[in-house]
């Protein structure tokens, strides 16, 4: 096929990795549909476990602006930053091309910077989401129950909850795991080991990676914040 | 191993780097940018429904078509890489229709079986 071993066994890696991301996001479609849809106008709406939550409703946080509804502002923000690591992460691999150390070693520099800046918003996500609104929801025992976990979800369905944590945890994992790659790359960079090598494809590899990571985002962003 | 590293950075020192080509790579990101751009008005402008969950998953899958191609370079490679890849892809397709299909007869079941 003309592709090297390695870029070919990343590229059938990263095959069976769109498999399990796409159960995910397959699963999230039919709890979904099985559950009853909201039917009011979208300015009525309130949260319950009634019908599945509209998702603007929910993620209408930003960090600073307590209280002020910004929907999806946020996520749009943290897709941008996703986009840009792998315009850098490109950069990177345009770089090896060339043979040029010093470009390489600031690219990837970026990539890490903007991947971690992504890992720090998908926290803060988190801890939002799991600290949950003002209101709440009343509980059969009459004690009112914040945010969400595993097993409560003051937003809907419990099942929102647990795929939203599944989907976006797994993804971050990714990502986590993508800014590791990246940082041994860096290091080995910095040492030298690629321009003796003679050539740059390791970063070529991560870069793969990194770009599927991205792509990833952009079906959850689609199919967890839009639709 | 030192005597090594020096040979290699006199080599460096004497080689030219050829300028960067990123004009393509920019034009990719701009590209990309303006897309999530128009996802994000068309979730303002628009009411939901079944016609802007479709515009959605086109431009969602523009993004990917961007994102796969060139970035991942996989619109470069040969022939038979290309559709090592694609055509086990499209089993996806089949799996997400086939169990929204499936999540809505649950639904039907679940909610108007008694009815």
């Amino acid at each position: 096929m003309k592709a090297s071993y390695g870029k070919l066994m990343m590229w059938f890696f990263l095959l069976s990795d769109a498999f399990t991301f796409g159960a995910f996001l397959t699963a999230y479609g039919l709890m979904r549909h099985r559950h009853q849809a909201y039917t009011g106008s979208p300015d009525d709406f309130t949260f319950s476990t009634a019908h599945w939550p509209i998702p603007e409703k929910v993620f209408n946080a930003f960090p600073g602006f307590h209280g002020v509804d910004l929907p999806l502002a946020f996520v749009a923000l943290m897709t941008m930053i996703l986009i840009l690591s792998s315009v850098t992460m490109v950069l990177a691999v345009e770089a090896g091309h060339r043979m040029d150390q010093k470009d390489v070693q600031k690219w990837l520099l970026w990539t890490i910077l903007f991947g971690s800046m992504f890992v720090g918003c998908q926290a803060w996500e988190w801890s939002h989401f799991i600290t949950g609104s003002e209101h709440g929801m009343k509980l059969p025992d009459g004690t009112t129950f914040f945010g969400a976990n595993l097993a409560f979800n003051e937003y809907g369905p419990v099942l929102f909850a647990d795929l939203f944590f599944f989907i976006t945890g797994f993804h971050g994992t990714h990502v986590v795991s993508g800014i590791v790659l990246l940082i041994i790359m860096f290091i080995s960079t910095v040492n030298g080991v690629f321009q003796r090598r003679g050539h740059y494809e390791m970063v070529e590899k991560v870069g793969l990676y990194w770009h599927f990571v991205d792509l990833v985002w952009v079906f959850v962003f689609t199919f967890f914040y839009l639709v | 191993m030192a005597a090594h590293s020096h040979h290699s950075s006199v080599e460096n020192e004497n080689r030219v780097i050829p300028p960067p080509q990123t004009k393509g790579i920019w034009r990719v990101f701009i590209i990309l940018c303006v897309i999530t751009a128009i996802e994000f008005a068309f979730a303002f402008i628009m009411e939901a429904g079944t016609l802007r969950n479709w515009i959605f998953i086109i431009l969602t899958l523009v993004k990917a078509f961007f994102i796969v191609g060139e970035f991942m370079h996989l619109k470069h490679e040969t022939k038979s890489l290309i559709w090592t890849i694609l055509v086990p892809s499209i089993l996806l397709v089949w799996l997400v229709t086939a169990l929204v299909t499936e999540g809505s007869y649950i639904n039907d079941i679940v909610f108007n079986y008694f009815k």
